[in-house]
């Protein structure tokens, strides 16, 4: 950077870079194939956008990455604005999933809209019985938040192999959560297309396993570059942002657990099957 | 000299020239410019549209657009161009990216890469809503897209989803914008530059920014839903799946009704700024101007169904949405006295940004009014979809927002390119696009109070007298404009050299210390800002260089 010498302010002016024409390109060429999809095309059609996205993110990740291993941009100053951002993304997410819990609560229990259903689950809907596999999947995810608070403290107090083992396990622990997920929705008594059920259920639980996805993956890239020596006990934002996410996907199931799982099955009168 | 200064800066740069300057850009500078160019061009389709719009309401029955379809994809792409692409981009991707680093006294953006494709998303999302209205049969479901009609039924094309991706990736980019905002301001202020002085367009721009990170995503979840509604087999807004058309418009305007403050805060921003310059006095209650934008937010979050209040919502949720609504009158009429006041005993000159935010003020004072009479859920029953409506929004929140964007345009320009505009011909520009804008919109009051339906082709012959004269608005208008890109073809071609401060006393904000042009990098020694003494260098502390 020829102006670093120059600079007596704290800030990362970052150099130009190709990678966010990239990703927009990604996004159009996505959205051009996935409408080509929805009106009779081909699935690969989503193909190439879904390549250049991938392409987009390694790429460009891999550059923050190396910023932050330079040693000289990265200052606490930026660090502070890396956390703040990241938060704020958190806050958006949230307001993502509120959409979706607007969508159920005007469903199953109509406050606003008269003419809303007054039976939830509706006539024909056998629901998951809550304290089964979704109870199960409720420990799971919180034991995950718990591991990764285990290995944040440890690296805190300087243990890195500590650090990077519960790193591990938490990453584990999500695998697991999203295979029990698909285990149960390949179990579910209802179809996907059976009415406002089953649209809020896997809108809801859908996107969630999408985010605990990502999450996974965060945790994953963190465990290798913890292995790698990225992190210092000091310095290791790219940890604590994956921490908060996985926070913020834990605190989303909670709710999903208790509201759509285990409130939303209380009006059911039938019996569950298996 | 001002100008040496600018060359010395720029000599040890090595940032790229051509083409990959623009599109690989991490410079807040030239990504503002990017969205400014981005809006104009914007601005001349949606400006189009609505030409045809009122060529073909000029006389009753059908002038030239038999396919009264077509007539509703033009409503449609007019209101989605001119709200998404036409006043955010410009406002807050033009002027907050170029003028709130400036003001704050930091080097650029929080996060300059994410800051570019903040901008390129945007440019996305323009191209797949340009898509949308030619490939199928277009959306002619305006702007707010409500299901049944715009569900696969009605628009079984792929032009609706054309439409909900745009907004999904332009929404995308704004969100990722409003993050680079927030953390901008509350990471990056110069020493000195507290919450408390921050010049109230910054305050403006954080606001929005809020508004646009809370809301955005409630819209993403909306279309997303439409999205798997009309192609994936869900049945969110089908009746006949048990689903609900009216959570669409729930969560539409949860959305929309923070979008209208999204769209209209940036103008009260930049109006701030220009009253303050060119009365030369700092702006009359510079807190209570800054927590009115806050208040007017945080209000406007819950104000959302007096856009239903048609709908068969319950008599005690209209109530309720009444008088939320109401009380927003509070902190906006704290926002046009203070603006009175700052004007009050100022020594006034009337240059073409004055004109400007003095028009401004009028046509938000005639649209808040007339916004007084529509949050009444009993009055909105006669006027709910009439040309009263469109009438009111016009005045409040669109012609405004365009006021304050020509009103920024003029008092930047120098600092953006170093060319000053005409003076002579922005005011002639000002007077025509005034008396245009008015001529088209105040007769179309009476319109709606006679009961003339929007978003139909044709009329009967009872509404055709204030119908014609408000085509004439349209005309005079459509001059006002041309006279516009006129002006700026002739700023950029011949304009003369502007000063690093072209407005004198007036003008304390930082960006009035560095050179006109702004050189590439901007406060790369941090400006220091002078604590005056509380209460009176509110928004104007007064820089002094680093040593």
């Amino acid at each position: 950077m020829a102006s670093t010498a120059a600079k007596s302010h704290p800030y990362h002016m970052v150099d130009p870079s190709p990678w966010p024409a990239l990703g927009t390109l990604s996004a159009l060429t996505l959205a051009i194939g996935g409408i080509w999809y929805m009106h009779g095309g081909p699935l690969w059609g989503v193909a190439p956008g879904f390549l250049l996205l991938f392409a987009t993110f390694y790429f460009w990740w891999r550059d923050v990455v190396r910023e932050s291993r330079a040693g000289v941009f990265h200052t606490e100053a930026v660090n502070h604005g890396l956390r703040v951002g990241f938060l704020l993304f958190i806050a958006s997410e949230v307001m993502f999933f509120f959409a979706f819990f607007w969508a159920f609560f005007n469903a199953s229990a109509p406050l606003i809209n008269s003419a809303a259903h007054v039976k939830w689950p509706p006539e024909g809907i056998v629901p998951f019985y809550a304290w089964g596999l979704p109870f199960l999947n409720t420990l799971i995810l919180l034991t995950s938040g718990a591991t990764v608070t285990v290995a944040h403290h440890a690296f805190r107090l300087g243990d890195r192999e500590k650090m990077v083992f519960w790193t591990g396990v938490t990453v584990v622990l999500g695998a697991i959560f999203l295979a029990c997920q698909a285990f149960e929705y390949s179990h579910a008594a209802f179809g996907f297309k059976d009415g406002i059920y089953p649209s809020t259920f896997f809108m809801a639980t859908g996107f969630h396993g999408f985010h605990v996805f990502v999450g996974t993956c965060f945790l994953l890239v963190c465990f290798l570059r913890a292995r790698r020596g990225d992190f210092t006990p000091n310095k290791h934002v790219g940890f604590e942002a994956a921490a908060w996410y996985w926070h913020f996907v834990d605190v989303v199931w909670l709710f999903l657990f208790v509201v759509i799982y285990l409130w939303g099955s209380m009006g059911f009168t039938g019996t569950y099957g298996h | 000299m001002a100008h040496g200064a600018a060359v010395a800066h720029g000599e040890h740069e090595h940032h790229p020239t051509g083409w990959k300057r623009w599109v690989y850009s991490t410079n807040h500078k030239d990504i503002g410019t990017m969205y400014i160019v981005l809006s104009m061009i914007a601005a001349l389709v949606g400006g189009l549209m609505s030409w045809a719009i009122r060529l073909e309401l000029a006389e009753p029955g059908i002038q030239f657009i038999h396919d009264t379809h077509f007539y509703n994809v033009l409503v449609t792409a007019h209101g989605f161009i001119m709200v998404f692409f036409v006043v955010m981009p410009a406002m807050i991707g033009g002027f907050g990216n170029w003028f709130v680093p400036l003001m704050i006294g930091a080097p650029d953006m929080a996060f300059p890469r994410m800051n570019n494709i903040s901008f390129w998303l945007t440019a996305a999302g323009f191209i797949l809503l340009m898509l949308s209205a030619v490939v199928g049969e277009g959306p002619g479901t305006g702007w707010t897209v409500y299901p049944p009609l715009s569900s696969i039924a009605f628009h079984p094309g792929p032009s609706v989803d054309f439409g909900i991706l745009a907004l999904h990736v332009a929404g995308a980019g704004s969100i990722l914008g409003a993050i680079n905002f927030i953390v901008t301001i509350f990471n990056m202020r110069a020493p000195g530059m507290t919450m408390h002085r921050m010049p109230l367009f910054v305050w403006s721009i954080l606001v929005t920014a809020f508004l646009l990170l809370l809301a955005l995503p409630v819209l993403a979840g909306a279309l997303t839903m439409l999205l798997t509604d009309r192609n994936f087999g869900t049945h969110f807004y089908e009746v006949a799946g048990g689903g609900d058309p009216l959570l669409w418009q729930h969560l539409f305007w949860f959305f929309g009704h923070p979008e209208v403050y999204i769209i209209i805060l940036p103008a009260f921003g930049i109006i701030s700024q220009i009253v303050s310059t060119f009365a030369k006095k700092p702006v009359f209650g510079y807190l209570g101007m800054a927590y009115a934008m806050v208040s007017i937010g945080v209000v406007g979050f819950v104000v959302w169904a007096h856009h239903m209040f048609m709908t068969g919502i319950g008599v005690n949720a209209r109530a309720y949405f009444t008088v939320a609504t109401l009380i927003i009158a509070v902190p906006t009429g704290i926002k046009i006295f203070s603006w009175l006041a700052t004007m009050w005993g100022g020594s006034i000159e009337f240059k073409a940004p004055m004109l400007y935010a003095m028009g401004f003020i009028w046509l938000f004072v005639m649209g808040g009014v007339t916004g007084v009479v529509l949050a009444n859920g009993g009055i909105d029953t006669a006027f709910h979809d009439t040309y009263y409506v469109v009438a009111h929004f016009h005045y409040v929140m669109a012609i405004a927002a365009i006021f304050a964007m020509f009103g920024a345009w003029y008092y930047w320009i120098g600092k953006m390119t170093g060319r000053q505009y005409p003076e002579g011909l922005a005011r002639v520009q000002f007077w025509v696009f005034f008396i245009g804008v008015n001529v088209l919109f105040f007769p179309q009051h009476f319109l709606g109070l006679a009961g003339m339906p929007r978003r139909i082709p044709d009329y009967p012959d009872v509404y055709a007298g204030w119908n014609f004269v408000s085509s004439i608005g349209a005309a005079i208008t459509m001059a006002g404009t041309l006279l516009f890109y006129y002006v700026v073809f002739h700023t950029l071609a011949s304009g003369r050299k502007a000063a690093s401060n072209p407005w004198g006393e007036g003008a304390t904000t930082l960006e009035w210390t560095v050179p006109s042009p702004a050189p590439f990098h901007t406060h790369e020694e941090m400006p220091v800002i002078a604590g005056g003494g509380h209460g009176h260098s509110h928004g104007h502390g007064m820089p002094r260089p680093a040593e």
